[in-house]
């Protein structure tokens, strides 16, 4: 992995005209991707990651209207395209794979035909030498008896071959960007840990950059280098794997962490009450107030800026602002703190003060342990 | 693949016996009709209606005339006309069905292939004035009956451009025009109508988002992935289609003066010509089994997981 960006997004935003009147999906949403990593985004049902991505290949339904923002792909906008000029893009230079490998597939296309049908239209070769590589894409991806499978439909094969299928169909072209629409969802726990594994080391084979979709922070943890977290519509905290997982500092980021069962879990699950607000008129300051036991009287008045707590992490909450008073932190959240500790000291990590913006605030570590004392 | 065959010559068999149980029903109903074939004679006296119905074996048991028909039917004889001078029933069919299969097949593809494409495009441009226009004029198409557009099209196409002939078969190719014109009009109507709705749901569908992000275009999504697709359900309604084109056929043939099979089924009623009645209802019924066959057969060929699913079945 390098610095170098492969696309930027800026400001983002995007409604859905509705009966009921147009629908804020996404707000103001920016973010980058770098050569060669894997940019996860992560949030619940509705948050906005998917219409994000789509917009990314610029895929959205007719009901979608860009309101404002740019897409950056080598300089230039992808939401400015034709459609012409896009069908040149997708599935050449960024592809994507599909939630459902069940639905995801043409039921009346043999697969060897859906492999090479991206080859046959995005590469100069003849069909037969298409068909060659498709036939080789299959066997990198763990299809057995490629050979003998070509000819097969889609509904001859389980659900974790045909989304090997979807993958195959996906690095046809050794696209410069991939998205992973929640990839493994719909698989059963061991497939997915094969499915993962498999994007992985193709992303390492072609240096591919990844935008990797999920309300699974599971299996965030075991693909992702960055992470951003969204939430009704708007990202809320990004920051290396590290920094969320171990520092985070977002009250939603927080009910993510602590929703998530471990093998110390007794008893009840943990969730975070509440629905999301309703995006034809978003609340006024934080969403996520409304449901936040940590909300002060300005999250429900002025919406949070971004508040840096390094050059790679940053948080839309008001409890990083200097004058927030402390609060009790989950009794969880306050263990990963010690631990992220244990990892600055040992690696020596640097989330260097000097380097972030003034009005950053250091968490307080006299009230990590009140809350682990709790 | 094997018991696909096995599939189909069971429902060869099946359709046999269908035809049989139609054969039988018509015959007695038939027998139910107020009069015999030589009433409508004036000229004849009660003698020689009598010694007619003897000859024609009328005065037999029903039974027995039942066994003698299914009999007949059995090597190929479909019994004499008695309305068209004792010609036989199979050569009277013989002589008049070119016209009525030309006829039929003409509007059967002409009206589905159009229909298709309008029911495609209609569902690329879902809710744009392109969709709701074609959506009316299949509606249109679907309540007006087709004997409404024949004299219509006669009209304006024979009397006022008279680009056709108006009522007249022994111009070739020309004679056809108009009167398939009327006939597909209500075939196209209803493919183009349920294939937009079935259209409509298959571009929602995973597999033709996959497709767009290939890089493919909005008409190559649609066509290569979308069509077939949506084609399996339309193959049912095609059935129906068939049947509505052959009932329909027999104004149609009226008004344009076609020596068809339906004009000569008219006829055949009113006049209680029973073996005409019989044979060309068993022609009908044969035609539609056929139809719903030859159906059956494409489902395997359009939609691999039946021919699949099939095999299970033995």
């Amino acid at each position: 992995m390098n610095n170098e960006n492969v696309l930027e997004v800026k400001n983002l935003e995007i409604d859905f005209e509705t009966f009921a009147g147009p629908v804020h999906a996404i707000r103001d949403v920016s973010f980058d991707l770098k050569k060669g990593e894997t940019f996860a985004i992560v949030g619940e049902s509705g948050s906005g990651k998917s219409v994000t991505v789509r917009s990314l290949m610029n895929l959205l339904s007719n009901n979608a209207v860009i309101k404002n923002g740019q897409i950056m792909y080598h300089g230039e906008n992808i939401l400015e395209k034709t459609d012409e000029e896009m069908q040149k893009i997708r599935g050449a230079e960024i592809a994507m794979i599909f939630q459902d490998p069940m639905t995801s597939l043409n039921p009346v296309m043999t697969i060897g035909d859906q492999v090479s049908e991206p080859i046959e239209l995005h590469q100069d070769v003849s069909k037969k030498e298409a068909q060659e590589r498709a036939l080789q894409l299959l066997k990198r991806v763990g299809i057995p008896q490629a050979e003998e499978r070509f000819k097969d439909y889609p509904h001859q094969f389980s659900g974790g071959q045909r989304q090997r299928i979807v993958i195959a169909i996906a690095l046809a072209c050794e696209p410069e960007i991939l998205i992973a629409d929640e990839p493994t969802t719909a698989l059963d726990v061991t497939i997915q840990a094969q499915i993962l594994e498999l994007i992985k080391e193709l992303q390492v084979f072609n240096d591919t950059s990844i935008v990797f979709i999920t309300h699974d922070l599971g299996v965030v943890a075991n693909v992702a280098d960055r992470i951003a977290v969204m939430y009704a519509g708007q990202i809320v905290e990004y920051g290396t794997v590290d920094e969320i997982f171990y520092n985070p500092q977002h009250p939603y980021t927080w009910g993510l962490i602590t929703s998530m069962p471990t093998l110390k879990t007794r008893g009840k699950l943990l969730s975070i009450p509440g629905t999301p607000p309703d995006l034809h008129e978003p609340p006024k300051g934080d969403a996520f107030a409304a449901r936040s036991e940590y909300a002060m009287k300005i999250d429900y008045e002025e919406e949070p800026p971004f508040f840096h707590v390094s050059d790679t992490h940053a948080a839309a909450t008001w409890l990083l602002h200097p004058d927030c008073p402390g609060v009790e932190v989950p009794r969880e959240i306050a263990e990963r703190f010690k631990v992220f500790e244990d990892l600055r000291k040992e690696h020596e990590i640097e989330i260097n003060t000097a380097h972030a913006v003034p009005d950053q605030a250091q968490r307080d570590p006299k009230r990590v342990k009140e809350g682990a004392n709790e | 693949m094997k018991s696909y065959t096995k599939f189909i010559l069971r429902r060869i068999f099946y359709m046999i016996l269908t035809l049989f149980i139609i054969a039988s029903i018509t015959f007695f109903l038939m027998n139910l009709l107020p009069g015999t074939p030589f009433n409508a004679e004036d000229k004849l006296s009660p003698e020689q209606i009598a010694m007619m119905n003897e000859r024609y074996g009328l005065n037999d048991p029903i039974i027995v005339q039942y066994f003698r028909y299914i009999g007949g039917m059995l090597v190929g004889d479909l019994g004499v006309s008695f309305q068209f001078n004792n010609t036989p029933v199979v050569d009277l069919i013989g002589n008049r069905i070119g016209p009525s299969i030309q006829l039929g097949l003409q509007a059967l593809v002409v009206g589905t292939v159009i229909g298709v494409i309008f029911g495609v495009v209609s569902a690329m441009y879902r809710n744009t004035w392109l969709d709701s226009s074609l959506t009316f004029l299949s509606i249109l198409g679907q309540s007006i009956p087709n004997f409404v557009f024949a004299v219509l099209l006669q009209l304006v196409f024979a009397v006022w451009l008279n680009w056709f002939p108006i009522a007249l078969w022994s111009d070739g190719f020309a004679s056809t025009v108009l009167p398939t014109v009327a006939l597909c009009i209500s075939p196209l109507a209803n493919s183009a109508r349920f294939m937009r709705t079935e259209m409509v749901d298959v571009l929602n569908s995973d597999y033709i988002e996959l497709a767009r992000a290939k890089g493919l275009s909005q008409m190559a999504v649609s066509f290569k992935h979308g069509l077939r697709n949506a084609m399996i359900p339309i193959l049912t309604i095609l059935g129906p289609l068939a049947v509505a084109l052959m009932t329909g056929s027999m104004v149609v043939e009226n008004i344009f003066a076609i020596p068809g099979i339906g004009e000569q089924f008219v006829k055949s009623i009113t006049t209680n010509d029973y073996s005409t009645i019989m044979g060309v209802t068993m022609l009908y019924s044969l035609g539609l089994c056929l139809i719903l066959l030859i159906v059956d057969v494409l489902y395997g060929i359009v939609d691999p997981r039946i021919r699949i699913s099939s095999e299970g079945g033995d």
